[in-house]
């Protein structure tokens, strides 16, 4: 009997603690959704001023959507978000390589320099990363590259040129790849760069996709590099300074709803893919082969 | 497979630039003055005339420039610009001065060349020595054909290294020798020294270190407060997001894909969007303040922004809600992994919630995390996007650089890039990463993951 009445007082403990526990997902739920919820809202707005009265806007429109990609004479999305796009393909393939040879380096070949060289970069790591910007800057100029069309060259080169130096997540893949197919592939013959393209490569798609989205990426987060590098040049801004301009004081009061609709557009693809970097982040620490 | 288990001793070689002095024959002794010598001596003509183009091209180019750019390093210049009476023409014509900053700046590049070319110099001595000796002992000289081979075989690592290296080299280790050197210039715009400037040896530090002036007071106060965000910013995200995780994981908790789902959302959209977002929600005309104003909460706008205390308590409460979701994200795999029959011993010994958190999950999950924890650190104390896009450092008291939750990372931004003080940033900017440096390399060269870099392999 006692026993009973015991295991029924834990059954309502746990209901209650269960409910308690969704009751506080639910609340947390809510504040980490709202914002996100609000500025979709916003971007359907047809208010005007930048001055919000209410949580749901008074009417709903498509205006703001239409507006930031017609509307081109002070703002112009649409060439902002095509210099983010070129920008951020030549970064992809750049880094993508240099991450993947600097990490199979690291991972199976055994030189001089590499104990070195990682020391190396985790030191490089250290400093703040846009400390040198004013002197990248420099550089860029004196070889010509801070003016006209250049400076989306000028990007490229400054969100690629270090990537060699952020091959850890990489290597520590590689270092799962099973060391006996290298071995195999070398007693039929293969030189050590057969290995690399014909081996490991194909079992490292996680992380060649992970490498990939991260370097794709980068352009479209980035927003202090640049903002040194393109200074007062418009049409070669990238979306997030235009986003950052449209919420500056003299922008402010016609853009505020386009800002919405802005980050609504670039949130969602971003969101998504990574939503898969996600994925294959987590497939790629659980390692190459399994079983 | 013996070449995977090779130390670093393995690499010891008889081809060494000494050995090559002390040791070798005329030829090889020549190769110092003449370069590819020892290449043309043994047939190897292609390989021969590369190392002399660019024993050439480096006197050319010292003899063009090199030296002068050494000299004006030195001296940095110092002919200001002038204005000279055309007679023909009947006006004023410019005449350029000096521009100190290039003068640094191909100063600093001739000097990376001539490392480069001492290099390539060492790399000629050695190769006419092991020409030498093969040549000596009757072995095989490779042709130039089989070095290729070699690049993409027993040399891969030159081909593959060589495009990342050169972009780290170009694009961060001479950038920040660049920068290092201003902190030892009079390079800023105080006294209007923008285009001619000078050595100023340690006085720049003494100024940032001093108490003496409006400059180092900053400092003190901002690496107080750097530090204090950096503490509050990783552990609030950490023990939090490690929180929700568990609240998640727990095996009676229902929609777990939904809850995941809710929270992974405000990780995935740009951090610049939801951080301008938030900025304009607390803003004294925003959202928050509209809303409680209009449902009779609050007569005047709260200072969520414009108040120092606020405001930074507004960054670390805005910080949770962007990082904790990263975090759940790191923690929840690692999780699953701690081992049940730990919890269902203390279960056993009837230990509650709280207890198995702090005796058994806490020590766990540190014991893991810990490399994650110190480059969250690290990260967090040069967090530039959090306070540069919710407050811009604001509050700023009249008359000072800095605002009241500006880190040093945006007090150095503002520094270098709103008001021209370069020497003062570039201070800043390393006495950053001494900070840094000293935190990340006493913890992590003591965690096991790099001790035992190789131990699972």
């Amino acid at each position: 009997m006692a026993k009973e009445k015991k295991t029924k007082s834990m059954r309502t403990q746990k209901i209650i603690s269960d409910t308690v526990v969704h009751v506080l997902l639910a609340v947390l739920a809510f504040i980490w959704v709202l914002p996100i919820a609000w500025i979709i809202l916003l971007s359907f707005s047809t208010q005007k001023g930048s001055y919000v009265t209410s949580f749901f806007p008074k009417g709903y429109t498509l205006d703001n959507y239409h507006r930031l990609f017609t509307d081109t004479t002070i703002l112009n999305f649409p060439q902002m978000f095509a210099n983010t796009l070129i920008i951020a393909i030549f970064t992809c393939l750049i880094s993508t390589f240099f991450v993947l040879s600097v990490s199979y380096c690291m991972s199976r070949l055994r030189f001089k320099m590499r104990k070195k060289y990682m020391n190396i970069a985790m030191i490089l790591g250290l400093f703040p990363g846009f400390m040198s910007m004013v002197a990248v800057y420099y550089i860029l100029k004196a070889v010509g590259l801070s003016e006209g069309s250049m400076i989306r060259v000028a990007l490229i080169l400054v969100y690629s040129g270090g990537s060699g130096a952020g091959f850890y997540i990489a290597k520590g893949f590689f270092d799962t790849v099973p060391k006996a197919l290298d071995e195999a592939a070398y007693l039929d013959g293969c030189t050590k760069f057969q290995v690399f393209t014909k081996v490991t490569i194909p079992l490292s798609k996680p992380i060649i996709v992970y490498t990939v989205l991260t370097s794709f990426l980068a352009p479209w987060l980035d927003f202090i590099f640049a903002k040194v590098i393109c200074r007062a040049n418009a049409q070669y801004y990238t979306v997030a300074i235009g986003l950052w301009k449209m919420l500056e004081k003299e922008y402010i009061d016609k853009w505020y709803t386009c800002f919405a609709a802005g980050a609504v557009c670039i949130s969602i693809p971003i969101a998504i893919l990574f939503v898969f970097m996600q994925k294959y982040y987590t497939e790629g620490l659980s390692g190459a082969v399994k079983g | 497979m013996a070449i995977f288990q090779k130390k670093a001793s393995d690499f010891a070689t008889p081809y060494t630039v000494s050995n090559a002095v002390s040791k070798g024959n005329l030829i090889t002794k020549l190769s110092m003055l003449i370069m590819g010598l020892g290449c043309f001596a043994h047939k190897q003509i292609i390989k021969g005339l590369i190392y002399l183009a660019i024993e050439v091209g480096y006197i050319w180019f010292m003899i063009k420039g090199g030296i002068g750019n050494l000299q004006h390093l030195i001296s940095l210049g110092g002919k200001p610009q002038e204005e000279i009476w055309n007679e023909a023409k009947g006006i004023y014509e410019y005449v350029n001065g000096d521009m100190t900053i290039l003068f640094l700046l191909y100063g600093v590049a001739t000097i990376f060349l001539t490392v480069a070319f001492i290099i390539a110099w060492r790399a000629n001595l050695k190769c006419a020595y092991k020409n030498e000796c093969d040549a000596r002992e009757g072995r095989a000289i490779n042709s130039f054909r089989k070095d290729l081979k070699a690049l993409l075989d027993t040399n891969l690592h030159y081909s593959l290294m060589t495009a990342p290296i050169l972009g780290i080299i170009i694009f961060t280790i001479l950038p920040l020798v660049f920068m290092i050197c201003m902190a030892f210039t009079t390079y800023s715009k105080v006294n209007d020294n923008l285009t001619l400037f000078n050595w100023a040896g340690l006085k720049n530090f003494v100024t940032v270190l001093g108490l003496g002036n409006s400059i180092g007071k900053t400092f003190w106060s901002v690496l107080g407060w750097t530090i204090i965000w950096a503490i509050f910013a990783t552990f609030s995200n950490y023990i939090l997001g490690m929180i929700l995780a568990i609240v998640i994981n727990r095996k009676t908790t229902r929609f777990k894909g939904f809850w995941r789902f809710c929270f992974m959302l405000s990780a995935a959209i740009p951090q610049f969007v939801s951080l301008l977002l938030m900025r304009t929600m607390l803003k004294d005309n925003g959202l928050i303040n509209v809303l409680l104003q209009n449902a009779g909460l609050i007569n005047s706008p709260l200072p969520f922004l414009t108040n120092a205390t606020w405001a930074r308590v507004v960054v670390i409460v805005i910080n949770v809600w962007i990082g904790v979701p990263f975090t759940m994200l790191q923690v929840t795999g690692i999780l699953q992994n701690i081992p049940t029959e730990l919890y269902e011993a203390a279960r056993v010994d009837g230990a509650n919630a709280v207890t198995i958190f702090f005796k058994i999950t806490l020590p766990y999950m540190l014991f893991v995390t810990t490399p994650y924890l110190i480059t969250t650190f690290t990260g967090n104390i040069n967090n530039f996007n959090v306070i540069y896009l919710l407050t811009g450092g604001a509050p700023t008291p009249v008359g000072s650089t800095a605002g009241k939750t500006d880190l040093l990372v945006t007090w150095l931004y503002k520094l270098t890039i709103d008001l021209q003080y370069y020497n003062v940033g570039a201070v800043v900017g390393i006495l950053t990463f001494i900070i840094l440096a000293i935190v990340s390399l006493v913890t992590y060269r003591n965690t096991g993951s790099y001790k035992n870099e190789e131990g699972f392999q």
